[in-house]
């Protein structure tokens, strides 16, 4: 289970979210909305790790982030707005040398299968990621869910520019995650379809 | 859930470096054109002197190799940090100081061990002879990881900053001074024909000492900067 709990964070001066507390339970994905800049990579930032909030605490199966450190990040696998991919290796390079950082399964018919499912054709596997479009980056990253065994997803923006293809092979990529039990937070403006009940919302605002 | 060891994190850190600079050989020969252009220049301009050239031969060449690596220091972190992939690297299960080394190691063996490998042929030019051409390539074989590992924490603490370029000289340098000094000073020394031992201890005195230290002043700065 992964809670926050009255979480505070802000950017300079300026208070983005306060008292936010939530719950996600094993199985449910949580949509974090609002508007532009009201502050949701950084609610993410914060639940990875990587900014310190305010105030409040981010609990992991009841222990505090803080103290779990390294152990705690052996638990998610965080796309963030930035696609974490270097462009001038192939898919192929880029999935194995994050598959193998993850500690995941990186041989090469697994990596060139996470790229298929994510809809990346053979023909752009050996192509340098620089020439690709964004919609194709943007698959690259995400095939790394396709061999992530991790149980918290943290996602910012994942469906940004997706074409309607991507977006329900990744939308049932989820789906077959969260029915194993993970967990997913996913920073969004879309409706995903997923069933309601599994799906929580919450919308940052001060 | 799984998790890579650390020697599997550390290799997969070393082998992307490597195999982003084998993309990229226009920029290791860059630095290695650099060093041998540089280090050229002065027998040209002060004049065939030897006893004048082989007396600024050492402070010379190590300026260059000092150069050298402050003009790769910007290339450390940089593309890192605007790609994501920094963020990654803070997020695997492992000690960041520890993949910091690993990253240091590969940008010397990019930037570095070029410099060392020359440094011989380098030397000729200075009129150094087949004993203080050892000492210098054995003094640069200690020398410029320190360098490399002093340097990232320039490279971490000027991260995401406009003009970090001239800001990581105006940290880094100072504190090359040490290396420099006892590296020009064991070949001087060798020159002079009253052994090395003593300045090559020093450095390596010094590399362990920035193997203890920088990595981990590297990687709170890194933490702070993807802040």
């Amino acid at each position: 289970m992964f809670q926050t709990v009255a979480l505070s964070g802000s950017r300079g001066e300026r208070l983005l979210f306060s008292n936010v507390s939530v719950t996600v339970k094993p199985g449910t994905l949580l949509a974090v909305e609002g508007e532009n800049g009201s502050g949701k990579t950084s609610f993410l930032r914060m639940l990875c790790g990587l900014l310190s909030p305010d105030c409040g605490a981010i609990l992991w199966q009841g222990e505090n982030i803080r103290q779990l450190k390294e152990l705690y990040c052996a638990q998610l696998t965080y796309i963030g707005h930035l696609n974490g991919i270097k462009d001038d290796l192939t898919p192929v390079e880029n999935l194995k040398v994050s598959a193998s950082l993850a500690g995941d399964e990186n041989s090469g018919t697994i990596v060139q299968k996470a790229l298929e499912a994510v809809g990346l054709g053979r023909s752009v596997h050996l192509l340098p990621t620089r020439v690709l479009s964004q919609g194709q980056k943007r698959r690259v990253a995400l095939a790394r869910l396709w061999l992530s065994t991790r149980p918290l997803w943290l996602l910012d923006e994942p469906f940004a520019s997706l074409d309607a293809a991507a977006t329900s092979y990744l939308t049932q990529r989820l789906q077959s995650h969260l029915s194993n039990g993970g967990m997913v937070v996913v920073a969004t403006h879309q409706e995903i379809a997923l069933p309601p009940d599994s799906v929580q919302h919450l919308r940052l605002t001060l | 859930m799984s998790q890579p060891s650390l020697s599997e994190a550390l290799r997969g850190v070393i082998r992307r470096d490597l195999l982003l600079a084998m993309r990229h050989r226009s920029d290791v020969a860059m630095s290695v054109f650099f060093v041998v252009i540089v280090a050229s220049l002065f027998p040209l301009g002060v004049g065939p002197e030897s006893a004048v050239l082989r007396m600024i031969g050492p402070g010379v060449l190590w300026v260059t190799a000092l150069l050298a690596c402050l003009l790769s220091l910007g290339r450390l972190f940089t593309a890192d940090y605007l790609d994501g992939v920094l963020e990654q690297t803070a997020l695997i299960p492992q000690p960041l100081a520890v993949l910091v080394v690993g990253k240091v190691f590969a940008h010397w063996v990019i930037s570095g061990l070029p410099v060392v490998l020359l440094s011989p042929l380098l030397g000729l030019q200075f009129g150094l002879s087949g004993e203080t051409l050892g000492v210098l390539t054995l003094s640069l074989l200690l020398g410029t990881p320190t360098l490399s590992m002093i340097g990232a924490i320039g490279a971490a603490l000027t991260l995401g900053l406009r003009g970090s370029g001239l800001l990581i000289a105006l940290l880094v340098l100072p504190l090359f001074v040490p290396v420099l000094i006892f590296g020009a000073g064991a070949v001087t020394s060798s020159l002079a024909g009253i052994g090395s031992e003593a300045n090559l201890s020093l450095l390596g005195a010094c590399f362990m000492l920035s193997l203890a230290f920088a990595p981990w002043a590297t990687a709170v700065a890194l933490r702070i900067a993807l802040e």
